[in-house]
């Protein structure tokens, strides 16, 4: 077996890169594992770095705060203090018996794009997990129709591969993230019909821990402002989809009005008509790392399960730290930060000295940050009337084709009483993808409605034993060669 | 800037170097490349991001492959189908 | 609120099958469950009615006696908890192997059970993409498969509709008695009197019994098994490794894996199975999944390439004579046992639980119930 790290990161987004970069200039020896091939993560996500671009910063945001980090990660890399594992997923994360150390069991991301000399298996001493996370989605009737897309999705078409998904869009859902994928879509084109946020978030800015807190977040939010006005494109507050039509794709949505309660009070007179839809309700951070090592979790305040970590983003497992989405999600600024106060928090483990100013700095940081998530959140709430535009038909989970019918009848007719129930008598979540896109909804249909979601509630769409599909082959293959 | 040559079921898709396969077949119009096992339905990309695998492909033989990831090489043969 | 006739303890395959037939004979029940309903084992194995794993014996006639029951009476609800026919086709890879899978035919046609030897170039006729590296095969009509958590739901809804009551998140924390006799039992929400009580707590079946100062040595075994991404159909039957028949009935402490792989209704395929004697614990064992693994490619090396989407486990109940236990309990008068079935409780189920039935009302049981007496263990530490 190769040398143990003396910690091992996963996920080069913003949380990721600040932890790898931080841990390594104090002189440890570290592992960056990341599923993509190039560092920056969903947020930092940009086109391919060998193909030359003059415009490689289009549509970013704290793009320098990412090539100052990503310039740190290339010469650090060049001194051999990071070892960096692009490409690359970990299937399987389990303790060394008696080592003091943690296994990271990896699979190439595209079985296809296997890289020569990657090993099958890293150790390290400490991990620091960064998984990130992804939109979460709610069912709408035809949300299954090609030309619904995650937004999350149109933003990496845009960012990643200058690909735009569709001429006439509408951006729905809630949370903050809908502007810039709004924005994107325009810029690049796109006719924007309407941007609709089922909260009613207007003047939450100015609530103490706010974004007048946070003067980055304010700057943002007049650029967003800017090209709105610019391309003309109607932002609809308290407004859902509540259908969405076509034959074998996309051609109309309908929408909804929501009072103040989030409960649906009317249908618009006409339907929209699109070619795309970029829909997301907040975001589902990644857990099944952090499960996978049973390390405590809870309920944050937008109903995602996180992992519970103590002011140094250390875990309640011995020497696991977690940093960025998987905390609670709260944007790239803050998980930068918390990546930052993780590396430092490796080395301090490590008994390296630890600057008491900058980890101070940093923890202020972080708490102002989790103020403002939190003010977020709770202007951008799932709306409480979300079950109300359901039909018994509509698709609930996509792989196994479960509809929401098939969900209650698990619940109503059958005496499921929670979400692993539901799942293991109406498959929801037993598909490809294991409950990643429809484990929130099939948990909050599973429990009575009108019950706030519990951990437990969560935690079964959340854990897998598996962390990444593997095949047999290779799962047949001893890697410790 | 050199266009990459592709072909979906035979009928030839350009790419630019570094985009994915999703990426390709978004800029060609193409919206669906695979029908569901259950109800026949079409899919193409959903997240995007190698989460849900909605936008499987069989790429150069090799099925299900997330055609938001696979990065897009001269004469790669992508074919439609069932799940 | 009167007391039922039979308060049921545990609303798996066990418990609700008990409740099913108790309400088919008039008897009022109440089911209480500590979890959710198929929470435990029942939610964490696969679904096997299986006659050929078994020797020639009470397991065996218990089997054929419940495949009656799955093809006969419960017919009608087959489609509920996709019932299938599917037969199994069990391999030898060794000369050896394959003289030990003829002498094992030889002794179950003795017992009632219809076995079709396979000549070896006939096998891809069964299953086209099994490895032709084998030595002998033997193909078993009468195997079949059940989903086995939407068996247990609807055997617990049909019950609910027949006036039983099932009750979940409530833990049985102690037995009420009257002298000896077992009167209900106590839980964390009140005590139920009952006319009887059945303990169907399947591999925390000891526990129960312990708490009625009885005891009953059902432990856990626990299995591993893999679920591959799904596949338009390769596998037909089940398929396994003549090994699996010895493997189940092995006392080994140790890691052992026997391979039976097959494909499910949603088109993935279930890869198992591994035994390991390690109490209660959930650590994912990655030895445990290679070797699985490793060993279902040498039976379809073309299945290479298929991706693994998640594994599970479960906690087999087990008792030291492999002998499930199913029967009132004479040293706690009003306390009866359907437990311990270990790798077959699914299958074994319905038969367990009409039997113990007939028993607790007084009729003479179908087949007799004496093999699996819950004090037989203590008899025979006293001889």
């Amino acid at each position: 077996m190769s040398e143990t790290y003396d910690v091992a990161v996963v996920g080069a987004g913003p949380a990721g890169l600040a932890a790898a970069v931080t841990a390594a200039e104090q002189g440890l020896r570290v592992v960056l594992v990341d599923a993509g091939r190039q560092p920056g993560g969903q947020f930092w996500r940009h086109p391919d770095e060998s193909v030359p671009s003059t415009d490689e910063s289009r549509g970013q945001h704290q793009w320098r705060r990412f090539t100052g980090l990503r310039d740190r990660l290339r010469a650090l890399e060049s001194r051999g203090s990071v070892t960096r594992i692009a490409g690359h997923q970990v299937w399987f994360l389990e303790p060394v018996a008696g080592a003091g150390a943690y296994a990271l069991h990896l699979t190439p991301t595209v079985a296809s794009e296997k890289t020569p000399g990657v090993p099958a298996l890293v150790t390290a001493v400490r991990l620091v997990l960064c998984p990130g996370g992804y939109d979460r989605q709610l069912p709408i009737p035809g949300w299954d129709l090609p030309g619904v897309m995650a937004a999350g999705g149109v933003q990496a078409l845009l960012k990643g591969h200058r690909s735009l998904a569709g001429k006439r869009a509408v951006v729905a859902g809630t949370g903050p993230f809908l502007f810039p994928v709004a924005a994107g879509l325009a810029e690049a084109g796109a006719k924007v019909v309407a941007v609709c946020e089922a909260g009613s978030p207007a003047g939450w800015a100015r609530t103490p821990g706010g974004a007048v807190a946070v003067p980055s977040k304010a700057l943002e939010a007049f650029e967003y402002a800017a090209v709105f006005a610019r391309h003309r494109i109607p932002l609809r507050t308290r407004t859902v989809i509540t259908r969405i039509s076509g034959a074998d794709r996309v051609e109309s949505v309908r929408l909804g009005r929501l009072d103040s309660g989030g409960r649906l009070t009317g249908l618009a007179r006409a339907d929209l008509e699109v070619d795309l839809v970029a829909t997301g309700w907040g975001f589902t951070p990644s857990m099944e790392l952090v499960t996978a090592l049973g390390a405590a979790t809870r309920v944050d305040v937008d109903q995602s399960l996180v992992a519970v970590v103590d002011a140094w983003q250390r875990t309640d497992v011995d020497r696991v730290w977690v940093a960025g989405e998987a905390t609670g999600v709260g944007g790239a600024l803050l998980a930068v930060a918390e990546g930052e106060l993780a590396g430092f928090a490796v080395g301090r483990d490590a008994g390296r000295p630890v600057p008491d100013g900058g980890t101070r700095r940093l923890q202020r940081v972080i708490r102002r940050g989790r103020a403002f998530a939190r003010a977020m959140h709770r202007a951008h709430p799932i709306p409480a009337g979300w079950r109300d535009w359901l039909e018994p038909e509509t698709t609930l989970c996509r792989c196994e084709e479960v509809t929401v019918g098939e969900v209650c009848a698990a619940r109503d007719t059958l005496g499921a009483t929670d979400a692993r129930t539901v799942k293991l008598l109406a498959r929801p979540g037993m598909g490809w993808c294991q409950g990643r896109v429809c484990g929130f909804a099939a948990a909050a249909l599973a429990v009575p409605p009108g019950r706030d979601l519990t951990a437990a509630d969560l935690a079964p769409m959340s854990r897998r034993t598996l962390a990444a599909p593997i095949s047999l082959a290779d799962l047949a293959g001893d890697d410790h060669g | 800037m050199t266009e990459l040559d592709l072909t979906l079921d035979g009928r030839p898709i350009s790419a630019r170097p570094g985009q994915s396969v999703g990426a390709a077949l978004t800029d060609a119009g193409v919206v669906a490349w695979r029908t569901t096992r259950r109800n026949g339905r079409p899919r193409g990309l959903f997240c995007g991001i190698g989460v849900c695998f909605d936008c499987l492909v069989t790429v150069d033989g090799v099925p299900n492959q997330r055609a938001c990831l696979v990065t897009a090489r001269d004469g790669m043969k992508l074919e439609t189908g069932d799940e | 609120m009167t007391a039922p006739d039979l308060v049921v303890i545990g609303a798996g395959a066990l418990g609700a099958a008990t409740a099913y037939y108790a309400t088919r004979s008039g008897l009022s029940v109440e089911v209480l469950e500590r979890g959710a309903i198929v929470s435990g084992t029942t939610s964490a194995c696969e679904g096997n009615l299986l006659v050929s794993d078994k020797e020639a014996g009470p397991e065996l006639d218990l089997s054929l006696y419940s495949n009656q029951l799955w093809n006969g009476e419960l017919a009608e609800h087959g489609d509920l908890w996709e019932f299938e026919a599917k037969g199994g086709l069990v391999v030898a890879s060794s000369p050896a192997g394959a003289t030990g899978l003829t002498e094992l035919a030889t002794r179950q046609r003795a017992a009632g059970i219809v076995v079709e030897d396979v000549p070896v170039d006939r096998v891809p006729e069964y299953e086209p993409h099994l490895t032709r590296d084998i030595s002998g095969a033997a193909f078993y009509p009468q195997d079949c498969q059940v989903q086995p958590m939407l068996m247990a739901a609807h055997l617990l809804r049909m019950a609910r509709e027949a006036g039983a009551v099932v009750r979940t998140g409530v833990t049985v924390t102690g037995f009420l008695r009257d002298g000896d006799r077992v009167t209900g039992v106590r839980t964390d929400q009140g005590d139920v009197p009952a006319g009887h009580v059945v303990n169907a707590a399947g591999t925390w079946a000891g526990q129960i019994a312990e708490l009625a100062g009885v005891e009953v040595p059902v432990l856990p075994r626990r299995g591993f098994i893999l679920i591959t991404e799904p596949l338009p159909k390769t596998v037909f039957h089940k398929v396994y490794a003549g090994e699996y028949v010895a493997s189940t009935q092995s006392s080994d402490e140790s890691l052992q894996t026997s391979t039976v792989i097959e494909g499910s209704a949603s088109g993935t395929i279930l890869i198992g199975s591994s035994r390991e004697r390690v109490g209660f614990d959930r650590t994912v064992s990655l030895p445990a999944l290679r070797e699985i693994a490793g060993k279902a490619l040498r039976l379809y090396p073309s299945l290479a390439g298929v991706n693994v989407m998640r594994s599970y486990f479960g906690f087999r109940p087990y008792c030291p004579d492999h002998l499930p236990v199913i029967g009132l309990d004479p040293r706690a008068p009003g306390l009866a046992h359907a437990a311990g079935h270990e790798g077959a409780g699914i299958g074994l189920s319905v038969g367990s639980a009409k039997l113990l039935i007939q028993q607790i009302t007084g009729a003479e049981p179908e087949l007799d119930l004496a093999p699996f007496a819950p004090e037989r263990f203590a008899l025979r530490e006293a001889a």
